[in-house]
């Protein structure tokens, strides 16, 4: 048996159920490593006594029915957690501790999961580098120096790090697939409605959704699984049939017609990115599929689209931190100047500059020219994919327009840092799900990803591509444990 | 001023003016819990009890719509004439205040669940329709309480995610009078359909008022000012009659009015600039992405409209056909419905030969007196219709006088005894036994005897005198029917 924490989810599950690991084993291998690697950042709250509490219990009475038998598992820091402080990465929550527990978390630790800390994010899910966060970078395993990309940038790292067997994200524009893509690790940004957005800080409510991110795709399988439930407290969840994800994967995908579309080769890519995408192409074809030529006309105007409809959203979904009720206040003259200093200091920069700009594109004599325009815009990227789909059963594409940056190296350039999602984005938009697998390394040998997009619901079949492809590509993340000491 | 027929113009030097009015009734939706949380919605419960982790607007808190709140509004459209619209959008009214948790008011603002309708006045000179532009859902906010401390504002939330309903008028008003028919209408409405109590004095009713005024017989609106927030009728009335004549003053002294927002100051009866249209908030209204547009199937509104009670305007005509009542009266009877309640149990219990008119004399008249005295409603009458009915009875079939009646009356207000029951007790029976009354006017004719004679030389008027001592002979109780045919047949 390999060391634990070089385990997956599914050899975990396996051992425990088998009783060749107790789950508090596995939780104190995942402690001491997630003790040993402070220098990663990940963690915004840490929660081991406890959990080396709860792992003892689940011992001394294990209900190995579940699906994550005592397993440890940290999570994103925009879930709220009863009882354990909730962040979303902000100074403006930085002493707000929920009564209440999202719905995801609950599935989760309904299956017998053990919380072991909360995971470092961009300051409400807002960015592609972690760099955003009130609480400090985080560092990218695969190199010193490196992003792990954002916003889900402390899921990624923890997980590609192995501080945390798997892990959950929230994806509004690309906050799960593009990190996975920058630390060689799988994310799945499952349909919108498929997961429960009850108890999640809210970024932009039309495109959050919560997701697995995980070291394979197996794993991935088995939490979205677990995370997936019809929840009526969130009037946009959808009550529709989900498959037994991780029982049904399979690697058979022939005969599955594979789509390629064509504006997904923006100008600038790398060619590395060309040649990954074509490996793919390659890998696909290998396992049976076939794949058609498609085009999706109005992916150009996804970014836009996205930075109008996001912040506008945001805009409004933040006014309730207003330091009346909770979280962090300045003192201020009167109700209008406390506000102003509290929204000043408690926000960052990037948070601020979305706020301002979701401020700006609602507002009367501005509405119909960005916002509304947007919305039909939206509509006009969700009718290419459903033209798409007449065709074609799932979409190929890069995950990213380039491998992991430097920490530093895209702050001061914002749009820069949003072409990030260029290829993620278009997915929230129309509500489909994406998954990310690593599929390469570029010249420096840092990961790449390609991303399957699916239909609405169709979960199960991306997911079996990807299981497919992951076989046929057998990437090998190169991770050297430079960080622990 | 002056008031040519029912009509209400302003008056100055040569000019008429005539007032144009619209308003916007804000309407508690009746109902247990919040229009997007479950927390209760008692009134008067001590502050912040009543409040969840959604009306409080925790990180991650979503809501949920409660469908019968969903269901009283569209009662309410069916009440009021109004067309429903089968999809509707919950928007978000985007400002700060310290009683607004979200930061901001789930509203509906481009797609109403009900759009155009039409309500009903009667007033002294014939009905008259009100047109109805829209009727939305919304949330109240919370309550800033600012007197309970010199330094610090408190903030209760019971209030907050409480449905409403705000009912958007034409600018059909023209008066003060009209206004407060209509709002009395709306509250008549309601309380038939059980959608909203209409209770004023806890806010449950409401209204924003718009007034502008214009030269009569122009078509044209004038520049219209917005009086928020009056929670009277009597305010209402007070804040328009100022407002108008505020208007009026600017328009003859050639000024113009400004668009505004104003407040009304009960304690100086006057109205005041609260916001200019350049201060005007801008709300940045979009669609609330935590709620999927709001769907309702034909069947679902059918369903509703077959359940639909009788309402005032179509009450008013079966007792006008049925009970052969006035349009008058029945616009009394109809006009709340307890009281229309409780008309309709004393027809029930007076039973087959019943006296119709004689009923409404007693509830309109007697019963009404004593309840504004005692300053109830008719819920907490001290008589029950039950009562009311066996009382009416005993008039119309004789056994007690109207003015016996009275006396009866009286002594039922003290634990609302049986009317029948008092009669016997104290005896106060009629007196209709023809051979005991004859032997009674003997009596007095005997004892004025010179009267007598003078009356059959001609003095007529003596009549009356006759009666009156009969009647006084028997205590009051004689038939006064039989009394004049027996003295007519004597004298």
């Amino acid at each position: 048996m390999s060391e634990i924490t070089n385990q997956s989810l599914t050899e975990l599950v396996e051992n425990v159920k088998n009783k060749k690991l107790s789950s508090t084993d596995i939780t104190k291998a995942f402690i001491e490593r997630s003790e040993k690697s402070k220098e990663l950042n990940a963690y915004i709250t840490e929660d081991f006594t406890s959990a080396l509490d709860k792992a003892k219990k689940f011992d001394q009475k294990p209900n190995l029915d579940l699906k994550l038998p005592g397993i440890p598992m940290a999570v994103k820091d925009l879930f709220c957690t009863k009882g354990i402080k909730t962040t979303a990465g902000s100074k403006i929550l930085n002493n707000f501790v929920p009564t209440y527990e999202s719905t995801v978390t609950e599935n989760i630790w309904n299956e017998g999961a053990i919380l072991l800390g909360k995971l470092n994010c961009d300051e409400f899910a807002m960015g592609s580098s972690n760099e955003t966060s009130f609480f400090g970078n985080v560092q990218n395993p695969i190199d010193k120096n490196f992003v792990p990309g954002g916003s889900s940038g402390g899921s990624a790292s923890a997980v590609a790090g192995k501080l945390t067997p798997i892990t959950i994200g929230t994806d509004t524009g690309g906050s799960i697939r593009q990190p996975a893509s920058f630390t060689g690790t799988v994310g799945l940004k499952p349909t919108y409605g498929s997961c429960s957005r009850y108890g999640i800080v809210a970024f932009a409510s039309s495109l959050d959704q919560a997701g697995p991110m995980a070291q394979n795709v197996k794993d991935c399988a088995l939490l979205q699984e677990v995370i997936s439930s019809y929840d009526p407290k969130d009037s946009t969840s959808i009550d529709f049939e989900r498959n037994h994800y991780s029982k049904e994967l399979t690697n058979n995908i022939k005969g599955k017609k594979i789509g390629i579309p064509k504006e997904y080769r923006v100008d600038g890519m790398p060619k590395e990115i060309e040649e990954l995408w074509q490996k793919g192409i390659q890998y696909v074809k290998d396992c049976g599929a076939e794949t058609i030529d498609i085009s999706l006309p109005h992916t150009s105007y996804a970014l836009p689209t996205y930075y109008i409809v996001a912040p506008a959203e945001a805009s409004s979904n933040l006014a309730r931190y207003d330091g009346v009720k909770y979280g962090f206040r300045a003192s201020g003259e009167n109700l209008i100047d406390m506000y102003e200093k509290t929204r000043s200091e408690g926000f960052g920069a990037e948070v601020q500059r979305r706020i301002m700009i979701g401020t700006y594109v609602l507002s009367s004599g501005y509405y119909d020219a960005y916002y509304l325009k947007a919305q039909k815009v939206r509509n006009l990227i969700k009718n290419d994919f459903d033209e798409a789909y007449k065709k074609v059963d799932a979409i190929l594409t890069p995950s990213t327009p380039s491998s992991a940056f430097k920490i530093g190296e895209k702050t001061n350039d914002p749009v820069s840092m949003y072409l990030n999602d260029i290829f993620t984005v278009p997915v929230n938009l129309a509500g489909l799900p994406g998954i990310s697998i690593p599929a390469g390394h570029d010249s420096k040998g840092y990961p790449l990803g390609l991303q399957i997009i699916g239909k609405a619901f169709d979960e199960q079949n991306i997911l079996n591509i990807a299981f497919a492809m992951e076989q046929k590509i057998n990437f090998k993340n190169k991770i050297m444990d430079w960080w622990i000491k | 001023m002056s008031k040519n027929n029912s009509e209400y113009l302003i008056s100055r030097k040569d000019n008429q003016y005539e007032v144009v009015i619209g308003l916007e009734v804000h309407a508690q939706v009746l109902s247990e819990s919040k229009l997007f949380s479950t927390s209760a919605t008692k009134f008067g419960a001590e502050p912040n009890t009543q409040v969840s982790l959604v009306d409080a607007a925790f990180p991650g808190m979503l809501p949920v719509i409660n469908e019968f709140c969903v269901k009283q509004a569209i009662k309410t459209g069916i009440g009021l004439n109004a067309k429903i619209n089968k999809r509707s959008v919950f928007d978000r009214k985007n400002y700060f205040y310290a009683d607004l948790p979200q930061g901001y008011q789930i509203s509906q603002f481009k797609d109403p669940i009900v759009g155009e309708g039409k309500v009903i006045l009667d007033m002294p000179d014939g009905q008259k329709e009100v047109g109805i532009e829209r009727l939305h859902l919304e949330q109240d906010a919370g309550k800033s309480i600012h007197d309970l401390d010199p330094q610090n504002t408190f903030v209760d939330l019971n209030r907050s995610g409480v449905a409403l309903m705000e009912i958007v008028s034409k600018p059909d008003l023209r008066s003060p009078n009209e206004v407060s028919v209509y709002i009395k209408k709306l509250r008549s409405i309601m309380r038939y359909l059980g959608t909203c109590d209409g209770n004023m004095q806890e806010g449950s009713l409401r209204a924003d008022v718009n007034v502008s005024v214009r030269a009569k017989g122009s078509k044209e609106l004038g520049t219209r000012c917005e009086i928020k927030n009056v929670n009277s009728i009597k305010f209402m009335q007070m804040a328009i009659e100022y407002e108008a004549n505020r208007q009026v003053d600017l328009i003859e002294e050639g000024k113009s009015i400004d668009q505004e927002t104003r407040l009304f100051d009960t304690k100086k009866n006057e109205t005041r600039s609260m916001r200019s249209k350049e201060d005007a908030h801008d709300y940045r209204y979009f669609p609330d992405p935590d709620l999927l547009p709001l769907e309702v199937s034909d069947k679902f509104i059918a369903d509703l409209k077959n359940n639909i009670p009788e309402l005032p305007d179509d009450k008013k005509k079966r007792f006008i056909n049925e009970f052969k009542l006035s349009p008058y009266e029945a616009t009394i009877l109809v006009s709340d419905i307890d009281i229309a309640k409780y008309f309709e149990e004393v027809v029930a219990k007076m039973g087959k030969n019943k006296d119709m008119k004689l009923a409404v004399n007693w509830i309109t008249g007697e019963l009404f007196a004593v309840l504004n005295n005692k300053n109830l409603e008719i819920s907490q009458s001290p008589v029950s219709a039950k009562n009311l009915a066996i009382l009416v009875n005993l008039i119309k079939n004789g056994t007690i006088s109207g003015k016996i009646a009275k006396t009866v009356f009286e002594l039922m207000l003290e634990g609302d005894k049986d009317p029948q029951k008092i009669v016997e007790e104290k005896g106060l029976k009629q007196q209709s036994d023809p051979k005991a009354l004859e032997a009674l006017i003997d009596k007095i004719i005997n004892d004025n005897r010179e009267k007598a004679i003078e009356y059959k030389q001609g003095k007529e008027k003596l009549f009356g005198f006759f009666v009156g001592q009969a009647m006084k002979a028997s205590g009051g109780k004689a038939n006064p029917q039989l009394i004049n045919e027996i003295l007519k047949k004597k004298l």
